[in-house]
């Protein structure tokens, strides 16, 4: 049967047509509601913080729209569908990290900070230096993630669109790009906010729509999917077991301890990410941010319980072989299921219209997390580096908003031009990136200020940097990078998965995962830089303990 | 229009320090139920799913164990991460809407002279 569905693999200019006017659709309706939000984008809490005045189930579904990436969306159910149960590890990762942010982080941020990360770093501290290092931090890991999605734009278009040639996935960053400083510029928060929402609901409703047919195809049973997916794998058995792409035998101590950081990182991740942290600050208090991350969990829980069954239903009906023809790295798996399913109910029409319609919400999927980024990092410089840093605080409003706006336009096209240079980067290794530096970085910094009365300025800026910065370099210097050489069998040339070329080897460090060693170092360097500095603001930590868990003199809702 | 703050750092209100306010035993209840709660479900989640991590990596013979048809204890347990998921984040708000939320808004109103 699979071989059936798999000859069904072919993109026709029909499904071409709709996948372009779904697609279409969701653009026009998210700049319509864009260009109605920009009406109330008068203060800098407008554009920012969306006025404050989401409310917490509406901030949940948009947390989801920002969270679910295209790199979750697709790089999951591709992973599954290839290497089999240990995908799974991404999809629980993901979804325990919001436990953090619940428990430690959301509340206590929405209470003592304003519009950015760095409002509850340098609460306490002197603002200057603590304010350009979690700027900097911002703006790194949000580029990382912008980079991973809109790589994966240009990759997604040429499977979508039939179409395989350098200039079209130019065009198509080029033109990702283009719609994302328009939402940003122009909508702001609020705008960016709705285009998350709508994504969201889409996403939910197309991956529930795959998810209920593979059921129904199965009879309920997860164990005969499960089955299927295993035999039609070629693995056997072994595809439901942990083991077949992390820490397997052959990578020995190194691989084991690769999964364990990747773990680690995954779950640490989360509560650091800039463009995660700053929606907190569009609902009107600590209650509204403590169920905005209620809904999240559950509407991201759900999403990953499903992501599941793509990946096996991907395994089973259309079969590593015919997957790997479209994308050796299995990122088209969700979509190629899409297709065979709904061949399957409803004939060839009804497989073409459910691939175009998952083509269209990957598509939204993309553009809504480059937007919340983008978002994310240009605030972050407008308010952090441009106001309180090159301004000494000496700036107005209405001026910070409008370089605001500049540095979204700059940033954008600063991540189209990297995106374009950047098509040979693998998007699962930027993702993972970037969240490694969230978590050895950003989530020390955050931590120890909300929680640690003697964090100091030193302690803040050596955490950021060194988290940061140990991040980055063990990546450098990562097998990642370079020397991870597959020896060629019988004459054939080497091959290797690293940036480097054959032959380029200065790699020392053995995982591709820097969370194991950076994470620790990250807290590690906040606490040495702490005990080093004898700045100790009694006044400041009273009045930030206080605010943080009452809620006292937190911004309040714009009222229009 | 936004409200602007603009009183000094270290007036929280009603006539108190901020520095008072902390010092007062409802502020430093209110302290410790958020801390009795959220230091040891932050250890007891991370610790769990750090078991799971650890066992995918180490004790692979158990986690392949078959339980009903195709369904191994590997899979059972990362399911069980997402319901443990599921139910800290329920009762987490139940104790908070319960236990920080009335004391909270109690010290809020007293400083602030306002109902929210």
């Amino acid at each position: 049967m699979s071989s059936v569905l798999a000859q069904a693999q072919t993109v026709t200019g029909g499904q071409r047509g709709l996948t372009i006017v779904l697609f279409l659709a969701f653009v026009a309706a998210t700049l319509f509601i864009t260009i109605r939000a920009s009406r109330n984008n008068a203060t800098a809490a407008d554009y920012y913080a969306g006025g404050r005045s989401f409310t917490g189930p509406q901030n949940g579904v948009a947390i989801g729209g920002d969270y679910m990436s295209a790199a979750s969306f697709l790089g999951i159910a591709g992973i599954i569908a290839l290497s089999g149960y240990d995908g799974f590890l991404y999809s629980i990762g993901f979804l325990v990290a919001w436990l953090v942010a619940l428990l430690l982080v959301a509340e206590l941020l929405r209470n003592s900070g304003k519009f950015t990360m760095a409002d509850v770093l340098a609460f306490r501290m002197r603002q200057r230096p603590v304010r350009v290092a979690a700027g900097i931090s911002t703006i790194t890991v949000s580029i990382f993630y912008l980079l991973a999605q809109m790589v994966g734009a240009g990759a997604l278009v040429s499977l979508l669109l039939g179409v395989d040639s350098q200039a079209a996935k130019n065009i198509t960053i080029v033109a990702v790009g283009a719609l994302m400083i328009f939402y940003v510029t122009v909508g702001g928060m609020k705008g960016t906010t709705w285009v998350q929402i709508i994504k969201a609901v889409l996403l939910m409703t197309g991956t529930t729509l795959v998810t209920v047919l593979v059921m129904v195809k199965f009879g309920g049973s997860v164990s005969a999917l499960l089955g299927d997916a295993a035999a039609n794998s070629g693995q056997g058995q072994r595809f439901l077991e942990p083991g077949l792409r992390f820490g397997t035998d052959a990578q020995g101590l190194a691989g084991k301890l690769d999964l364990i950081s990747l773990g680690i990182a995954l779950v640490l991740g989360t509560a650091g990410l800039p463009h995660i942290l700053v929606r907190f600050y569009t609902v009107p208090d600590a209650k509204a941010a403590r169920k905005s991350v209620l809904w999240a969990i559950g509407i991201i829980g759900s999403f990953y319980l499903m992501t599941i069954c793509l990946g096996f239903g991907a395994a089973a009906l259309v079969g590593p072989d015919a997957i790997k023809a479209q994308s050796p790295s299995g990122n088209t798996a969700a979509l190629q299921l899409a297709q065979a399913i709904g061949t399957d109910f409803f004939g060839s029409t009804g497989g073409t219209v459910l691939l175009a319609i998952i083509a269209a919400v990957a598509f939204a999927t993309i553009l809504a997390v480059v937007a919340g980024l983008t978002l994310a990092s240009s605030v972050s410089f407008a308010h952090d580096i441009y106001a309180s840093v090159l301004k000494r605080g000496e700036v107005k409003e209405g001026e910070e908003v409008r370089v605001a706006r500049i540095a979204a336009f700059a940033i954008g096209a600063a991540a189209i031009v990297l995106s374009i240079f950047a098509q040979k980067l693998n998007v699962a290794f930027l993702v993972a990136l970037a969240f490694a530096v969230a978590a050895s970085g950003n989530l020390p910094a955050i931590l120890y200020s909300l929680f640690w009365k003697k964090f100091n300025t030193t302690g803040a800026v050596a955490a950021i940097y060194g988290g940061l910065g140990s991040a980055i370099v063990l990546v450098i210097f990562s097998p990642v990078v370079s020397g991870k050489v597959t020896p060629g069998v019988g004459g054939a040339p080497a091959t290797t998965t690293s940036l480097f070329p054959v032959g380029t080897d200065f790699s020392w460090f053995p995982l591709d995962n820097p969370g194991l060693v950076s994470i620790p170092f990250g807290f590690f360097c906040g606490w040495l830089g702490t005990v080093l500095s004898k700045e100790y603001n009694a006044e400041k930590y009273a009045e930030m303990e206080v605010r943080s868990l009452t809620g006292i003199g937190s911004e309040k809702a714009v009222q229009h | 229009m936004s409200t602007v703050h603009d009183r000094s750092s270290t007036d929280a209100g009603g006539g108190s320090t901020y520095a008072e306010v902390q010092a007062t035993e409802e502020f430093q209840s209110l302290k410790r139920a958020l801390r009795r709660f959220v230091f040891p479900a932050t250890a007891a989640f991370l610790a769990w799913y750090l078991l799971y991590v650890l066992m995918s990596a180490y004790a692979r013979g158990f986690m392949d164990n078959q339980l009903f048809g195709n369904i191994n204890v590997a899979y059972v347990f990362g399911l069980l991460q997402f319901v443990s998921t599921f139910v800290l984040a329920y009762i987490y708000s139940r104790y908070a809407d319960k236990h920080f939320d009335p004391t909270a808004d109690r010290i809020r109103q007293r400083l602030e002279g306002t109902s929210t």
